[in-house]
């Protein structure tokens, strides 16, 4: 292997100047890794997209090729090999490498705005619209319909612009 | 010479920036006409000048001036022609310079096409305009002059990042910088309408095009840069919920909910206080996200606070922009006027819909970009946010969305009734309950939303049309009659309908990958034979070229299914040895309802190569998807109703007669 993390990572800054996704050529899993066991190798999987390559820039073990997410892949199923549940084996690697390693951050005061947010703001926006349509449904019955003559002097003019518009 | 006349240029196209923004603004306050016309020839000037300029830096590029500091830094004699061009916005401070160009485009374009406008308006936004030309005309030749001589001059360049040598990548920033500088636009009409106190439809009718373009730039320019990551990347990711393509995402969701809620306020007169709301928060999100890349805080906040001038100043301009434009709002949007009137079943209130659930999710992508950093700088606790959290938050909220959204074009004005519009989409409905249960049965492994995802895009396509089908009344009135209405349907119409079919295109090119791509990894020798889902390939050769500047191994795989060969696929491995650095070019059959994607990986042995295959179902539909998106404003765009005021600017015809004409 000759590329190291580091360098992708300046490949990255290049990359996010650009504004620009992810950017380093990976391709993850290595033939040989895998389990012979289907079920394992599938929650394997399942779990290598949980976790982050802690030397990329926001990617997942499962789409690096950074040596030490292979690490972190092999040590995942060699966990599961053990038996390990899939909450057992996140807890032990969140145990050697702290919160950062999970992509999905776990729901803890720090993080409590985090998760909320986005309903909270649904939530409050939702609201705000219910709130309008009562005041409107108050000022509604002041608003008069047009009268027969308003009505025929608003198509006279939608007529003449419709004209002009032709033109 | 060339370098410092690009230099003068800039500094001369910086003064008349300063003028644009003062005297119109003053001629505007005191209604002097005189003053006001001065921003037409500033902005053109500016435009003309900082055109200059690029071309200045253009120039020093293509014929590999080294002695110019971002040309020695980012160029490289050996480089074809093609990327010495695109290698001009390459970097930090020719992309600054490219953004600031498209800026006074934009500005040129108001000042030139906008003869129509009442004076004072058009005078007001050439000054906001100019304003925020002025802050990063500063930004550039006190920062980042991009005109910097080296001496001595180095003989050879350090090149340009190989991944960034790619067609699709290449021309991916002047797209999207025309999206998020396009927001400039709606930005300066929203300060300058409230300046002036008053938004009437005729202000709509100059915003919403502008957005309309702006937006076209930037769906195109995400999807390019999508597709890219796709093939470019190696394995076969196409959206990566980076910060990066976070920071893209946001405006164009804000300017979405912008280009949605001005047709209510020109249609209707209502909304105007959150429509310019949205318009200031399309252009914050924007700069914000200039913010994000060009401070280099994402990759550490502690890289940012090690050299923060750059991001110091960036910062500094968004907060002025942000702060200033929302506090203006505060003070004057109370007294903007409300207009129309509408019952809660009725397509504003669908509109209004549509901004609540874009803008939430606006809100999960914000903070998921956002938190990370902020925590990290507050508590030196850090945490990821990755594709699991978005999964969780911006999916839930954009269902619901997706799910209403062929409701809302088939919804009458002002008060409507919701039981003949489920009605006329009663076909559409059973359309896709049948795809449901058709995908249910034909492909029962993968996870069981898959079917429903399928069923919401048929759904959102079939949807689509159902407007266009009750509005000719097909199969209800004689073909003839059908089509005759078909030609006579207004153009903003059909792009409506197609934008949101593809939407429904794209959902479910999303469903497809994501649910039922098969992958397989293995080490081969010439001659051996791979299966992935359904198809054999077998590795013919591999062999080594030269290209311009890299070197590669270029390997040939016969694809077969069921023993019949279909396809030559030849996947790459590029080394570039200006910067050491591989890229994989992965090769791709495409069979437009899924692609055989396969990739070259490193030699293992003697004659033996890891290679990896996958077949990704229906992913070609995101990209067709997003192209139609862009089709159908296109085609909106043209609507002659629209045509950004050109039509209008021939003559001079009374204005308030155009602007209430519809």
């Amino acid at each position: 292997m000759t590329r190291g993390p580091f360098h992708k990572g300046a490949v990255l800054l290049l990359a996010a100047a650009l504004w620009t996704g992810l950017a380093f050529p990976a391709g993850a899993i290595e033939p040989g890794e895998k389990l012979d066991n289907p079920k394992l190798e599938e929650r394997a999987r399942e779990l290598s997209r949980e976790l982050r390559c802690l030397v990329c820039q926001n990617q997942s073990i499962d789409d690096s090729d950074a040596p030490l997410a292979r690490d972190l892949r092999l040590l995942v199923r060699e966990r599961l090999k053990e038996g390990d549940s899939n909450e057992e084996v996140l807890d032990y690697i969140v145990a050697r490498y702290g919160d950062f390693v999970l992509l999905r951050p776990p729901v803890r005061p720090e993080t409590w705005a985090l998760w909320a947010a986005p309903f909270i703001a649904l939530f409050i926006g939702g609201v705000v619209v219910l709130m309008l349509f009562r005041r409107k449904k108050e000022t509604a019955a002041e608003a008069e319909p047009l009268s027969d003559e308003e009505a025929a002097r608003l198509d006279e003019l939608m007529e003449k612009a419709d004209a002009k518009m032709r033109e | 010479m060339i370098a410092e006349t690009g230099h003068f240029a800039l500094v001369l196209a910086f003064a008349v920036a300063l003028l644009q923004t003062v005297l119109p603004q003053i001629g505007a306050y005191r209604q002097d006409a005189r003053l006001m016309a001065v921003g037409v020839p500033a902005a053109q000037a500016q435009f003309l000048l900082v055109l200059l300029s690029f071309a200045a830096l253009t120039a020093a590029f293509v014929t590999s001036d080294f002695s110019v500091y971002a040309v020695a830094q980012h160029s490289h004699s050996a480089k074809p022609l093609l990327y010495k061009i695109t290698g001009v916005w390459g970097n930090h401070e020719g992309s600054m310079l490219l953004w600031i160009l498209i800026l006074s485009v934009f500005g040129a374009a108001v000042a030139t096409f906008g003869r129509d406008l009442p004076d004072s308006l058009r005078a007001r936004v050439l000054s906001v305009q100019a304003l925020i030309g002025v802050a990063f005309l500063a930004f550039l030749l006190f920062t980042s002059n991009p005109f910097t001589r080296l001496d001595p001059a180095p003989i050879d360049g350090g090149g340009l990042n190989p991944l960034l040598q790619d067609p699709a990548l290449a021309f991916h920033p002047p797209f999207l910088y025309m999206g998020y500088v396009g927001f400039s636009m709606a930005f300066s009409f929203a300060v300058a309408a409230l300046l002036e106190g008053k938004v009437d439809p005729g202000w709509a009718r100059w915003v919403r095009p502008w957005t309309l373009a702006a937006w076209m730039a930037l769906t195109l320019g995400i999807a390019m840069g999508s597709w890219w990551a796709y093939y470019e990347l190696g394995w076969g990711g196409w959206w990566f919920w980076d910060p990066v393509e976070n920071a893209s995402l946001m405006p164009w969701l804000v300017g979405t909910a912008l280009l949605h809620s001005a047709i209510v306020v020109e249609k209707r007169g209502a909304l105007k206080s959150w429509t310019i709301l949205l318009a200031i928060f399309a252009f914050s999100l924007s700069l914000i996200g200039t913010f994000l890349v060009r401070s280099g805080v994402l990759t550490s906040v502690h890289a940012f606070a090690t050299d923060p001038e750059r991001g110091l100043v960036i910062l500094f301009i968004l907060a002025f922009f942000i702060g200033g434009a929302l506090t203006l709002y505060a003070w004057r949007a109370p007294q903007l006027k409300g207009g129309g009137l509408f019952a809660p079943v009725s397509r504003e209130s669908a509109l209004v819909l549509n901004n609540l659930f874009l803008a939430a999710a606006t809100v999960a992508v914000f903070v998921g970009t956002l938190y990370p950093l902020g925590l990290d700088a507050l508590t030196g606790e850090k945490i990821s946010v990755g594709p699991p959290f978005f999964n969780m938050t911006f999916v839930p909220i954009v269902l619901p969305l997706l799910l209403l959204v062929p409701l809302g074009p088939l919804l009458a004005w002002k008060r409507s009734d919701i039981y003949p519009v489920l009605q006329r989409l009663f076909v559409a409905a059973g359309l896709a309950i049948l795809t449901i249960i058709a995908v249910a049965a034909f492909y029962s492994e993968g996870p069981w939303l898959a079917p429903i995802g399928l069923g919401l895009a048929a759904w959102l396509v079939f949807g689509a049309f159902s407007d266009i089908a009750y509005r000719v009344k097909a199969f209800k009135a004689p073909a003839r009659e059908s089509l005759r209405r078909m030609r006579h349907l207004p153009r903003a119409v059909w792009g409506s309908t197609l934008a949101h079919a593809g939407v429904g295109i794209m959902v479910a090119g999303i469903v497809g990958i994501s649910a039922w791509r098969v992958e397989s990894v293995a080490a081969m020798t010439t001659g051996e034979v791979l299966e992935v889902g359904g198809y054999e390939i077998m590795l013919a050769t591999v062999g080594a070229y030269e290209g311009p500047n890299f070197r590669a191994e270029k390997a040939e795989f016969i694809a077969m299914k069921n023993g019949r060969e279909i396809a030559r696929l030849r996947p790459e491995k590029r080394v570039y040895p200006v910067q050491n650095m591989p890229t994989t070019e992965a090769a791709i059959y495409t069979a437009w309802v899924s692609d055989l994607y396969v990739v070259l990986g490193d030699r293992r042995g003697e004659n033996e190569w890891t290679v990896r295959a996958y077949v990704n179902p229906l992913v070609p539909w995101i990209w067709i998807g997003s192209v139609i998106m862009v089709l159908g404003g296109a085609v909106s765009l043209s609507d002659r109703r629209y045509r950004l005021g050109i039509p209008f600017a021939r003559r001079k015809a009374p204005v308030a007669a155009e602007g209430t004409a519809s």
